[in-house]
């Protein structure tokens, strides 16, 4: 697989848009937060099986910690029922401190992992935590414009 | 023929479908009709106020000045609920956009085959197993998703709501994941209050008739007798709401789940949710995670509005489809005009097609659906009963014991049930109210596709977005 470095501005700016891959949510433990660790076959020649799931699974986990209910989110409830939730409106939740820090491992993701073989992770918070989109540049290296043929007519829309 | 390119930074609250109204530059989000609302907060304050003015300096001097001040805080918690109920976004599920609804139609074509030509396809359901009971997911036409198991689509606020419970116009907004806490919250804290107040009047009556009579009584503190009438009334409806509540939380259903009876009978599917213990369950919807809002209000977008002096009617280029159906349309700008000239002439008009955008409905046809339904709503609601609040309690208690819609079209079923109608064709229902008929005519809109095949969205419907700061 030819590899040309894309540097994550050089992606977003310049690179064109080929399809978008989406990961659905898993729902086999309930409504939990939790996305499918099957790979999407359109990204078999673009990045290896285990990278991508790796990635998925860490961010199952951020999630699975963030959605715990245990000793913490009951004072967390407990305290804020006492002052009316307006302590809310002062204080970061929880489940905002965590999602921050999903937004931060996806940037970082992004950087050194995704950017490099012209693919792009969204945060699933921007797609309403329903599906976990990954972007897929066109790869200068191959030359080749497009695996998938039919989303090329709507993917293909500059960004 | 020259053209003219504006950008602006807007909110994206701005842009956002669904027939939600916003306020304080998107912080708030409440749904389109607040008048019953108003009508709940005019009560308790009035009540309230009712109270201090005339039962709490007598009670504060012969009784214990505790007494005003547990009704103050009540009052004041009272209130907090009912805001954060009503002001919050109650789990909105942001729209599909066009490449996401582009994968799902490929997925479902490819999961279907070939239809026959003249064949109706099949409905568009996706199994999960979730818990290991088989759970059936939904494509919402409008959202253009297969909705997560447990949300729903409301027709008032015509967005879809993850874990919904009901729209209650009584706080003018859905009751969803984010807020059933609150909205649970308020009924409890409601119901302590009214009963409050309802026994400290009885108490100050009687002390005060030891002393100076009955009749004197009432004609010194006339407040009483108000505030007596309202509690009384508003006792059964809040209290039974709340235990009703209290039930479906135990189980970890939610009430548009007890009305379409999905968990109910033997041959359905168990709750697959519930935890098969009673505090579980409580502790889970009452003190999980606060789940904050996905739908990002108050974040910047560009706005790009392209304007040229040859046609007649060019509405903004990045506007929603709902938007480019009003009926304002961009001035024709003659060449003698400076480019200053033009960009204020076409903000004119712009700001136009918003506000009734928000306000009144992006189209004609849902303009008549809507004020129809709130005037045929509201008016059975005012006359029938004496207080609005009796309807509350009694339909989740109709529903309980699965008897016919004898009471008169209370409102929080309607909205509660509008879901379920595209599915039951249930005819006692279909009878009685007259709102519900609009309500089953945003129904069908549903399960037929309502918008035009993906193939033509908008020349540039993906926005660039400006990460701003998110609520």
């Amino acid at each position: 697989m030819a590899r040309e470095f894309h540097n994550l501005q050089e992606l977003r700016h310049n690179a064109s848009l080929v399809t978008k891959v989406f990961v659905q949510r898993d729902y086999t433990e309930g409504t939990v937060c939790r996305f499918q660790a099957k790979f999407p076959s359109e990204l078999d020649n673009r990045i290896e099986r285990t990278l991508l799931e790796e990635t998925v699974k860490t961010l199952n986990s951020y999630y699975v910690e963030a959605e715990k209910i245990g000793g913490q989110s009951y004072l967390e409830g407990c305290l804020a029922c006492a002052t009316a939730y307006i302590v809310f409106l002062c204080m970061e939740t929880r489940y905002e401190k965590v999602l921050k820090k999903i937004s931060g491992y996806i940037h970082e993701q992004n950087e050194k992992i995704y950017a490099p073989r012209g693919l792009l992770l969204t945060d699933p918070v921007e797609r309403g935590m329903r599906v976990l989109e990954i972007s897929v540049f066109e790869d200068r290296g191959s030359g080749s414009s497009s695996p998938s043929s039919s989303m090329s007519s709507a993917g293909s829309s500059a960004r | 023929m020259s053209a003219v390119m504006i950008t602006r930074k807007v909110r994206k609250w701005e842009k956002l479908p669904g027939k939600n109204t916003f306020c304080c530059d998107g912080r708030v989000m409440m749904a389109r009709q607040k008048g019953v609302f108003y009508l709940t907060l005019f009560l308790i304050v009035g009540t309230c106020s009712l109270f201090f003015a005339f039962e709490c300096p007598y009670l504060a001097v012969h009784l214990s000045p505790s007494v005003p001040v547990f009704a103050i805080v009540l009052f004041f918690f009272v209130i907090a609920m009912l805001l954060r109920t009503s002001f919050s976004d109650p789990g909105v599920l942001p729209r599909a956009l066009p490449e996401e609804a582009t994968f799902i139609e490929m997925e479902i074509e490819a999961a279907n085959g070939n239809v026959p030509a003249g064949q109706r396809a099949p409905p568009r359901i996706r199994n999960v197993q979730i818990n290991n009971q088989i759970v059936k997911l939904k494509y919402c036409y409008t959202c253009k998703i297969f909705r997560p198991p447990r949300a729903s689509h409301c027709s008032i606020c015509d967005n879809c709501v993850d874990r919904f419970d009901h729209h209650c116009p009584w706080v003018g907004n859905c009751v969803g994941k984010r807020n059933y806490r609150y909205f649970y919250m308020f009924t409890l804290s409601l119901s302590l209050l009214t009963i409050y107040i309802f026994t400290f009047d009885i108490v100050h009556v009687v002390m005060r008739s030891v002393d100076k009579g009955f009749l004197n009584t009432l004609k010194e503190t006339p407040g009483t007798v108000l505030e007596v009438l309202v509690c009384f009334f508003t006792l059964w409806s809040v209290v039974g709401l709340t235990g009703f509540h209290t039930y479906l939380i135990s189980l970890n259903q939610t009430t548009n789940e007890d009305i379409k009876g999905s968990w109910s009978g033997k041959n359905r599917v168990q709750n697959p949710y519930s935890h098969k213990n009673c505090f579980k369950n409580c502790f889970e919807v009452l003190c999980g995670p606060t789940f904050p809002s996905v739908l990002d209000r108050r974040g910047l977008m560009q706005e790009d509005s392209s304007f040229s002096a040859a046609s007649a009617s060019l509405p903004p280029s990045r506007s929603n489809p709902v938007s480019q159906t009003t009926k304002t349309t961009a001035p024709l700008i003659r060449n003698e005009h400076t480019p200053d000239e033009a960009k204020r002439s076409i903000a004119a008009p712009e700001e136009k097609s918003y506000s009734p955008r928000e306000e009144n409905g992006s189209s004609p046809r849902e303009e008549k659906s809507s004020s129809p339904r709130e005037e045929k709503g509201s008016s059975p609601r005012e006359e029938k009963s004496s207080s609005p609040r009796e309807e509350k309690s009694s339909s989740p208690r109709e529903e309980k014991s699965s008897s016919p819609r004898e009471e008169k079209g209370s409102s929080p079923r309607e909205e509660k049930s509008s879901s379920p109608r595209e599915e039951k064709s249930s005819s006692p229902r279909e009878e009685k109210s007259s709102s519900p008929r609009e309500e089953k005519s945003s129904s069908p809109r549903e399960e037929t596709p309502k918008v035009p095949p993906l193939a033509s969205p908008e020349p540039d419907a993906e926005v660039s977005v400006t990460k701003g700061p998110a609520h």
